[in-house]
């Protein structure tokens, strides 16, 4: 199936799937008008590394910022791996937010109430 | 429109400090030179990073909204057309406060639930917000459009003030829907 990589825009995030190391990446800012169709690839990449997973997943969450019809989208990404969750690789989940950022730490908390994944929350100057 | 009152509607912009202000159709190409113009506008005037990106993302969420919303409009009344699609936009600073404010048409039938769903936020605090918040974001359906029902309490989370709103009869149809939006 090969790797999935998307270059980010003003409006979409960068996306590194990388199928050799079970890296996921997302970072940038993500703020598409309609963002069911920017994630549907992503969520499809997700189902078929599934079939043959390596043994660690991690998915790496960077957002600078994201809007509210990009967050469901985030969560159905996060159900998804989610329920890849054992079945052949164990995923963890490093949410990424700058310095002070309270609003992305909590969104990040708030993921991590409603999924149960492993998640580490990683503050960092810059994204 | 007489030549005086250029100058009064500029005058009356430069009374309530705004920084931008739009009349028209929102598409998504407006969508995004909006965004980058308030972003390098921010970038200058605002120092406090917090700041700047709570004013961006209720502008993003207001935009968005005035996007969406008019679009449902123009389908379901295409002699409208023009007429619906127009919104109005404007950011202003004065004195540290943000002040978002959005006008809109809105079919009578859907005013009625706005302004329930409006009132229920404002009847909330910080916390119950994000209870909410996470409430919907779990529990909510996504709309065809890909909204998801998040903007408006979105919005209040980030404002941390009371939305003020209202919704001004214009003809047996429609109302003119206006959204002030305080950011401290």
């Amino acid at each position: 199936m090969g790797n999935l990589n998307m270059e980010g825009s003003p409006k979409t995030p960068t996306i590194n799937f990388d199928e050799s190391t079970g890296v996921l990446e997302v970072k940038g800012r993500s703020i598409p008008e309609n963002s069911v169709e920017f994630y549907k690839p992503l969520n499809e990449w997700v189902e078929a590394y599934g079939k043959s997973p390596k043994s660690e997943t991690i998915f790496d969450v960077k957002l600078e910022y994201f809007n509210t019809s990009s967050s469901k989208c985030i969560l159905d990404l996060f159900k998804l791996l989610e329920s890849l969750n054992g079945n052949g690789t164990e995923v963890k989940v490093n949410w990424y937010f700058e310095e002070d950022d309270e609003d992305m730490e909590e969104a990040g908390e708030d993921y991590q109430a409603i999924i149960s994944l492993p998640f580490k929350m990683i503050e960092v100057e810059e994204i | 429109m007489s030549l005086k009152s250029i100058y009064e509607l500029y005058q009356a912009m430069e009374r309530d400090h705004t920084m931008l202000s739009f009349k028209g159709v929102v598409t998504p190409d407006l969508l995004s030179s909006v965004l980058q113009i308030m972003e390098s506008k921010l970038n200058h005037v605002e120092k406090s990073n917090k700041t700047k990106k709570k004013v961006y993302n209720v502008l993003v969420e207001c935009l968005q909204n005035l996007y969406h919303h008019n679009e449902n409009i123009q389908e379901e009344d295409g002699i409208n057309f023009l007429f619906s699609k127009s919104a109005l936009l404007m950011i202003s600073k004065n004195e540290g406060n943000y002040e978002v404010k959005t006008g809109n048409y809105i079919l009578k039938e859907n005013s009625e639930d706005l302004k329930v769903k409006l009132d229920d936020i404002n009847a909330l605090n910080k916390e119950e917000l994000r209870v909410l918040y996470k409430s919907v974001l779990n529990e909510g359906e996504m709309s065809e459009k890909g909204t998801a029902g998040l903007g408006m309490i979105d919005i209040a989370r980030k404002s941390g003030n009371k939305l003020e709103y209202s919704f001004l009869p214009v003809d047996k149809k429609y109302d003119f829907f206006c959204l002030n939006v305080k950011i401290n």
